[in-house]
């Protein structure tokens, strides 16, 4: 693994090839914010906060850190007034959901971002997906996962395997940003789990 | 079939095929594309193919199903070789007229050909026809000559004979560099260069590579690559095949939506065929290269017609795109190096393979070469596909081509490039049709579907409906996508209810402006054109809407109302008969009144009112006149309706 040079916010930053943009400036202690990354899974690309400004060969563009592949010689900016816009408006869009969300409320006062701008919606998820993917890849166990798609997308646990893994696990709790996952856990245990009192007697 | 080994039993192959068909022989295409077809083709067929039997005239005519030639405004579409003679909206019971008349004694059935709208001309060849004379077919002109389902109809065109060429003509190398210097382009939407493109794969270091087609085609209105796919679908076998040698690939993939039953069926069959003829399988045609084709059902997510998303899909998985800083041609489906090309692309390859670059380079602009094939919809009179060059002017494909706007209405605006295209107003009629052109002019080539709109279009409801599309087929992975287009939605529904304020169409900019810069794919990169371009060109429709409430175009029913004008209602009772929901107040010699509060905007009442009278008015942004009083509303014996 060769080393790499680049430079994020005018300080040189070595990195490591496969390494991404996200991960570098991390390691040299920059920060850049994000709601769907998580070190132990692959990279998602879904919330775009971790936006950042690449320029390479005078050519700027705006790629997502958390998926965008390290480079030598290029220049990276975390912060500019495009990126601020940017990152406002995709907090005020997750907001319509969880509009008290500690995390979401710590980033809009950093970014100016106005949790009422757009009509509230229905359902507080905000589509990180870092409970299904934690379940999938850390522990294996396919819990919970996504039904439908688009707007209509939806987290959902899988009442067969909730019942047995979930009780013990609960590893994604914490990792949830507006606890819509706690919420979702809940409604399904009680509305399909096997209750103890109500199981039928056996047949001894 | 015994399998042809050698390129030289291919040429004589077909030197067989061609010596058994005598050129003069009668034979009837009828179109069988999914148009002519929901227009009673199959009922064509089958009556023509029952009158030669029981006419005992087998021996002496051909018939057969064709793909579909484009004019489907006028199907099902007859053409009698070797005349070229065109019979429009034949039905079943016209058969046994054609037969006698025109394969028999040779004479032409007058009331079935094109009638010239502005000459009253009859037109009698099929070229000759203004839709297809200002064409230039080099793809579809095949379609209404081969049938669509037999191998040796390809053959007979000379078909496989651009294979033949690249196999043993020219080294992977060449072929690329063909198609390179050709400055073929991508057909399905961006625009980038094929060429290029398989450059890249040939000079990836992956051993296994794939080549694929993109027939996902999803935009609402086009039907280019179903087309092409149902009619002719040994030229896109082929092209995918001379591209697999090019790039070096042992596996090439067809993505076909499933809503293509019979796109699905036919390119299936020319698989079958193919192998059997010994076109794909081990050793083709004897040489070392060796090359096998996999069809693929998408299962209709729009997004899979994006190319990560369609590899994701063909990998098995959820059709959700993938983020992508490498390129697909060096890291795509199962992470190996995948050319992916639309339809029409692959069926431009046979094509300059043969006739070569130059000739291919010489239609079109400085930066888009050859033709295109769009498919004119909407407020036009002649709906169709239409094959043009590349540099043609929009007015000269709606008007000369298209024939115009239908029922005397004057044109507003053209959307292009799919749900994620743009509109361009009647200013921009004489803009040269290619993919920067169109692109500067804020809207894209994309796949190629062309929308007409007339004056009685909403540009806020066109911006309006095509994002209502988009968001239904976001795939919900990123947030600018998925929520940004929610919330655009919103805005420009209450903008089209009257419910606009001030501030939305800054709001609509700033979600335009994340969803380009921040999505995920090009889906959402592109989702904000139409909303962007209708903003462009017809701004005052917006601020008509948000600051009077009133829709320009009388079209967006929250805020017109329909009314009735005393003076000219002669109480004939028509549109209180026909009113749906009771809203109309009358009766005999009693002027008619419209209660507001019962109206449903539907328009009937309009619709059928009289000429003659002419009292029912549409309006928006004004508030409704008071009705009559009561007292005056008998009418005199003067006024007195004379429809009753």
């Amino acid at each position: 693994m060769s080393d790499i040079q680049l430079e994020i916010d005018g300080k040189p930053v070595q990195a490591k090839e496969g390494m991404t943009l996200l991960e570098a400036a991390r390691g040299a202690g920059i920060a850049i914010p994000t709601l769907c990354h998580h070190e132990k899974l692959e990279p998602f690309g879904g919330c775009r906060l971790c936006i950042v400004e690449v320029e390479e060969r005078g050519w700027t563009k705006l790629v997502v850190s958390c998926v965008f592949p390290v480079k030598g010689n290029i220049v990276v900016r975390t912060r500019s007034e495009k990126i601020d816009r940017i990152r406002k408006t995709i907090l005020e869009l997750l907001m319509a959901h969880a509009p008290d969300s500690p995390v979401l409320l710590d980033l809009a006062k950093e970014y100016g971002a106005d949790r009422n701008r757009f009509e509230k919606e229905a359902s507080f998820c905000i589509h990180c997906g870092l409970c299904v993917r934690y379940c999938a890849e850390v522990k294996k166990k396919h819990a919970i996962g996504f039904v439908d798609r688009g707007i209509r997308k939806e987290i959902s646990f899988i009442p067969e395997i909730a019942a047995k893994e979930c009780d013990s696990c609960k590893e994604c709790f914490p990792l949830c940003p507006t606890s819509y996952l706690q919420a979702a856990f809940v409604l399904t245990g009680s509305l399909s789990f096997p209750s103890p009192a109500q199981e039928p007697p056996s047949e001894e | 079939m015994a399998k042809i080994h050698t390129p030289e039993e291919l040429e004589s192959f077909r030197k067989d095929l061609l010596s058994r068909k005598d050129p003069s022989r009668p034979c009837i295409s009828i179109c069988a594309g999914a148009g002519c077809i929901a227009s009673g083709a199959d009922e064509v067929i089958a009556a023509f193919k029952t009158e030669i039997e029981n006419q005992d005239l087998q021996a002496k005519v051909d018939t057969k199903g064709t793909g579909c030639p484009g004019f489907c405004e006028r199907g099902p579409v007859v053409v009698i070789y070797p005349e070229e003679i065109c019979y429009l909206q034949v039905t079943a019971e016209d058969v046994p007229e054609i037969i006698e008349q025109t394969i028999k004694k040779k004479k032409v059935v007058e009331r079935l050909l094109f009638e010239d709208p502005a000459t009253g001309q009859k037109v009698v060849r099929e070229p000759d026809i203004p839709f297809y004379k200002n064409q230039k077919r080099t793809l579809l002109c095949s379609n209404i000559k081969i049938d669509s389902k037999s191998i040796d109809d390809y053959l007979a065109i000379g078909g496989y004979s651009a294979l033949n060429k690249a196999l043993f003509g020219m080294t992977p190398v060449d072929v690329v560099g063909e198609v390179k210097k050709s400055n073929l382009r991508g057909r399905g939407g961006a625009g980038f260069p094929a060429g290029r493109k398989w450059e890249g794969s040939r000079n990836a270091e992956e051993k296994i590579k794939y080549v694929i087609v993109n027939a996902d085609e999803g935009d609402p209105g086009a039907f280019m690559d179903r087309a092409l796919l149902e009619g002719n679908p040994h030229s896109i076998l082929e092209g995918l095949i001379i591209g697999g040698y090019a790039v070096g690939a042992q596996e090439g993939y067809i993505y076909v939506r499933q809503e293509y039953p019979l796109a699905v069926k036919n390119i299936s069959l020319a698989i079958r065929q193919a192998e059997e003829y010994g076109f794909l399988g081990e050793n083709i045609l004897g040489s070392d290269f060796s090359f096998k084709v996999i069809v693929h059902q998408g299962a209709g997510a729009f997004v899979c017609g994006e190319s990560t998303a369609l590899m994701t899909a063909l990998e098995g998985r959820v059709g959700e795109p993938r983020p992508k800083y490498i390129r697909s041609n060096i890291k795509g489906l199962w992470e190996r190096p995948s050319v992916l090309n639309n339809v029409e692309t692959w069926a431009n390859v046979p094509l300059i393979i043969n006739n070569g670059a130059d000739w291919f380079a010489e239609v079109g602009t400085e930066g888009s070469k050859g033709t295109k094939i769009f498919s004119l919809v909407g407020k036009i009179n002649n709906t169709g596909l239409v094959e043009v060059p590349m540099g043609i002017s929009l007015r000269e494909i709606i008007y000369d081509i298209g024939g115009g706007i239908p029922d005397g209405k004057k044109f507003k605006a053209v959307q292009t490039g799919g749900p994620s295209g743009g509109c361009i107003p009647e200013e921009k009629l004489d803009l040269k049709v290619g993919f920067d052109e169109l692109t500067k002019a804020g809207s894209m080539m994309g796949s190629g579907g062309m929308i007409v709109m007339d004056e009685d279009t909403c540009m806020v409801d066109v911006a309006r409906y095509f994002i209502n599309f988009l968001t239904d087929e976001s795939c919900g992975k990123c947030v600018p996508c998925r929520e940004g287009l929610r919330q655009m939605h919103r805005i420009l529904t209450n903008i089209t209810q009257g419910k606009g304020k001030q501030g939305d169409l800054e709001t609509l900019q700033e979600l335009s402006e994340t969803a380009i810069e921040a999505s995920l794919c090009a889906l959402g990169k592109s989702a904000p054109n139409p909303f962007l371009s209708t903003l462009r060109y017809f701004k005052e429709e917006y601020e008509a809407h948000i600051d009077e409430k009133r829709c320009p175009a009388l079209s967006c029913k929250e805020l017109i109302a329909f009314y009735i004008d005393p003076e000219k209602c002669s109480a004939c009772g028509i549109c209180r008969k026909k009113c749906p929901v009771d809203a109309i107040d009358g009766a005999k010699k009693t002027i008619h009144i419209i209660d507001q509060k019962k109206c449903t905007q539907c328009g009937t009442c309009l619709e059928v009112c009289p000429s003659k009278f002419g009292a029912v008015k549409k309006i928006s942004g004004e508030p409704v006149p008071p009705p009559i009083e009561e007292e005056k509303r008998t009418l005199t014996k003067k006024q007195k309706a004379s429809v009753q």
